[in-house]
């Protein structure tokens, strides 16, 4: 008898003793709003005003008409004379026509040919440096084609990478994403011409307040917070008609498949 | 004649495009993201008032620090020092200067204040997106002050689910088996704390041997492996009124038992003549059913979140390996065909992976592979190691893992870890005596 009343008292739940846990007490949640209009503290408050006024000053001094150059009296227009004097100076200055014009004179129409001719020589150079200066604009030319095409192609590969690259560091991929959704993140961004941004705008806007989009919303946020981040991008430092509206497409998934 | 030429002209007109440039980004980084906890700021009346209460100084910098230190362990977030603030918590509540912050490199802050209202303790927090200037988030909590520190889990499940994008799993409590003593004289109790260790309980007192304490995903009802008379049995303990009772009536050991997705269910093994199958029994009825019928050993059933597919592992192809099936036992398939054995699957609360222990060349790893049994990686790897439960976000395992002993037998030592699906965060989760066996319950507040 003694035995099975041991027996039964080693059962665990009898043996149990009544356990010591603090009950879950609820908490109530109140949401008090998305949007806040709680103001700034006082001393932040008269900081900020005084950087905007700083700002606005700056913005003031920038737009500034710059300093009124002296014109020059239309008394003070050379006369065609005075004009052809100074000419004269300039070309003097730079060929020193003195010195040749005396050797040429001392040639004779026979020695022409066989002698040493500099000035022909001078003339030689200055047609070499007339046919480079044919071959550069024609290579201009062809630069300002390839940046025609450039327009309808895009990036080149090279600023293509800086920029991709640039982003890749500021962009903090929210990890807790579901990789087998589809969520990709499209924003227009209007640029100056430095590369900081003016606009940005997600072309998908309605997926952010829509009831389920909770994944979309923190991706879309975490780019543009990278946009922001980032800013000024590294662009091109040419072709800035080219560039100044782009669009960056947001896609986590190879990094969330892992 | 004159609309020809016109047409001709059009024609000849060479069309400009204006196609927008677009620049594919598929990569970035993933070093945590600077966050700055304020200090949550507390009137000198409300101080005085929950220092009475709760013995802390100053409440708010104590919950500020619980936000922040969640964060830092979930490995996703860098929490900033507090001595680089420009902005002091009692105006930091306010609307932050966004310019101050963004000095310190943080993206996000959170600031807050704590009032005693009615005696009880009422908390306002707000999230700020930094770099867009803007308000994410703004909630208010009111409870009892003995509940602050829950308060923090709170906060934190809030802005790491806004930040991130997913649940958090900081409201939670992590049931595991407390053991103390030497190895071979092993005392064994169930013991529960909050998530980051906080608020250690033992709900049983060490005279019977316990294992695999599993949460029910729905509420405070734990089922666990007990032994009787030599005899394991599964038993349901509700951690609330301490009540516990043993699962069915089996003639013979019943083990490995773990809650079906509505709570409503306990599936386990049953071993009778060298054989183990799976069964299932209703909690309400206490109906039991045989879901597998094979002449080998079959354990560890984990349901799939939905309730239609369950994972277990099963030795029917001579080496123990992972299997899934429908929840009425048809259509068995084998998923898992690496090198080594897999034991211990637990399906995932996202439904998307499956976690095991995987033993290879006398090495023990956590790893997780598609529920197809395709993209298997292995996230640590350990002398021994097992018994991986996930977080209820799906984001986090936690599991077991031991120390070799030397040759006298010293220096064995049990300590649970934690790792997230990056394989890049572990961490020792912190208990007061040796810990194996962990589960992790579900958010105690939705």
């Amino acid at each position: 008898m003694l035995m099975i009343i041991i027996t039964a008292m080693s059962l665990p739940f009898l043996s149990k003793k009544p356990l010591d846990l603090p009950p879950i007490i609820s908490v109530e949640l109140i949401q008090i709003t998305d949007q806040t209009n709680i103001p700034f503290a006082p001393k932040a408050k008269k900081i900020i005003e005084k950087v905007k006024k700083k700002e606005k000053e700056k913005l003031v001094s920038e737009q500034a008409p710059p300093k009124a150059i002296k014109k020059e009296k239309p008394d003070a227009v050379p006369l065609p004379d005075q004009e052809n004097e100074k000419n004269k100076e300039v070309k003097d200055k730079k060929q020193n026509p003195e010195k040749i014009d005396n050797e040429v004179k001392q040639v004779s129409e026979f020695e022409k040919e066989e002698l040493f001719d500099t000035n022909n020589i001078a003339a030689l150079i200055d047609k070499a440096k007339e046919k480079k200066a044919d071959v550069i604009n024609k290579t201009d030319k062809v630069t300002q084609d390839r940046d025609k095409n450039l327009d309808i192609v895009g990036l080149s590969l090279s600023e293509e990478d800086a920029l991709k690259a640039q982003i890749f560091g500021c962009w903090s991929i929210p990890l807790g994403l579901p990789y087998d959704e589809k969520l990709l993140v499209k924003i227009k961004l209007k640029l100056k011409p430095d590369g900081t941004v003016i606009r940005t705008e997600i072309l998908n806007h309605e997926r952010m307040n829509k009831p389920g989009q909770g994944f979309y919303k923190v991706l879309a946020e975490s780019a543009l917070r990278a946009i922001q981040l980032c800013q000024p991008l590294r662009v091109p430092t040419t072709g800035y008609e080219r560039w100044k509206d782009l669009q960056l497409n947001f896609d986590a998934r190879e990094m969330l498949e892992g | 004649m004159l609309f020809r030429f016109l047409l001709i002209f059009l024609i000849l007109i060479p069309f400009k495009s204006h196609s927008l440039i677009e620049v594919d980004i598929t990569r970035g980084n993933l070093s945590p993201l600077p966050v700055a906890v304020s200090p949550l700021s507390t009137d000198s009346k409300s101080r005085d008032i929950f220092e009475k209460i709760l013995k802390k100084k100053d409440i708010g910098f104590e919950i500020s620090k619980i936000v922040e230190n969640n964060l830092r362990q979930s490995g996703l977030f860098n929490p900033l020092n507090k001595d680089a603030f420009l902005q002091k918590p009692n105006i930091a509540h306010l609307k932050p200067r966004f310019e101050d912050w963004a000095l310190i490199k943080a993206q996000a802050l959170i600031t807050g204040k704590v009032i005693a209202v009615d005696g009880k303790l009422r908390v306002e927090f707000r999230l700020w997106d930094i770099l867009a200037g803007k308000e994410m988030m703004a909630l208010t909590f009111t409870t009892v002050p003995t509940n602050w520190r829950r308060v923090g889990h709170i906060i934190t499940d809030k802005v790491y689910k806004r930040l991130t994008g997913e649940k958090g799993y900081f409201d939670t409590r992590i049931i595991y088996v407390a053991e103390e003593g030497p190895k071979i004289k092993r005392i064994k109790k169930l013991a529960i704390m909050d998530q980051d260790g906080f608020n250690n309980k033992y709900l049983t007192l060490g005279n019977e041997l316990v294992l695999t304490p599993r949460f029910s995903p729905t509420n405070q009802m734990v089922t666990y492996l007990s032994y009787f008379r030599n005899l394991p049995r599964v038993y349901l303990l509700d951690i609330e009124t301490g009540i516990q009772e043993v699962v069915g009536d089996f003639p013979g050991m019943t083990f490995a038992p773990r809650f079906s997705p509505d709570g409503k269910k306990i599936i386990m093994s049953f071993a009778k003549d060298g054989n183990s199958d799976i069964y299932t029994m209703d909690l309400e009825n206490r109906i039991v059913e045989k879901i597998t019928n094979h002449p080998s050993i079959d354990t560890s059933p984990s349901y799939s979140p939905d309730g239609k597919f369950i994972c277990f592992n099963s030795d029917r192809s001579g080496y123990q390996q992972i299997y899934v099936m429908k929840s009425d036992g048809s259509k068995v398939k084998r998923i898992s065909f690496g090198r080594g054995l897999y034991g211990t699957p637990v399906w995932s609360p996202r439904g998307d992976l499956i976690a095991f222990t995987k033993l290879h060349k006398g090495k023990f790893y956590i790893g997780v592979m598609r529920a197809d049994g395709t993209g298997e990686r292995l996230l640590t790897e350990n002398f021994y190691q097992e018994a991986p439960s996930w977080s209820p976000n799906g984001r986090v395992l936690i599991f077991y893992r031991e120390t070799k002993t030397n040759s006298k037998g010293e220096g064995f030592s049990a300590k649970l870890w934690s790792i997230d699906l990056t394989g890049y965060n572990e961490r020792l989760v912190e208990t007061k005596t040796d810990a194996s066996d962990p589960s992790w319950s579900s958010l105690l507040s939705n």
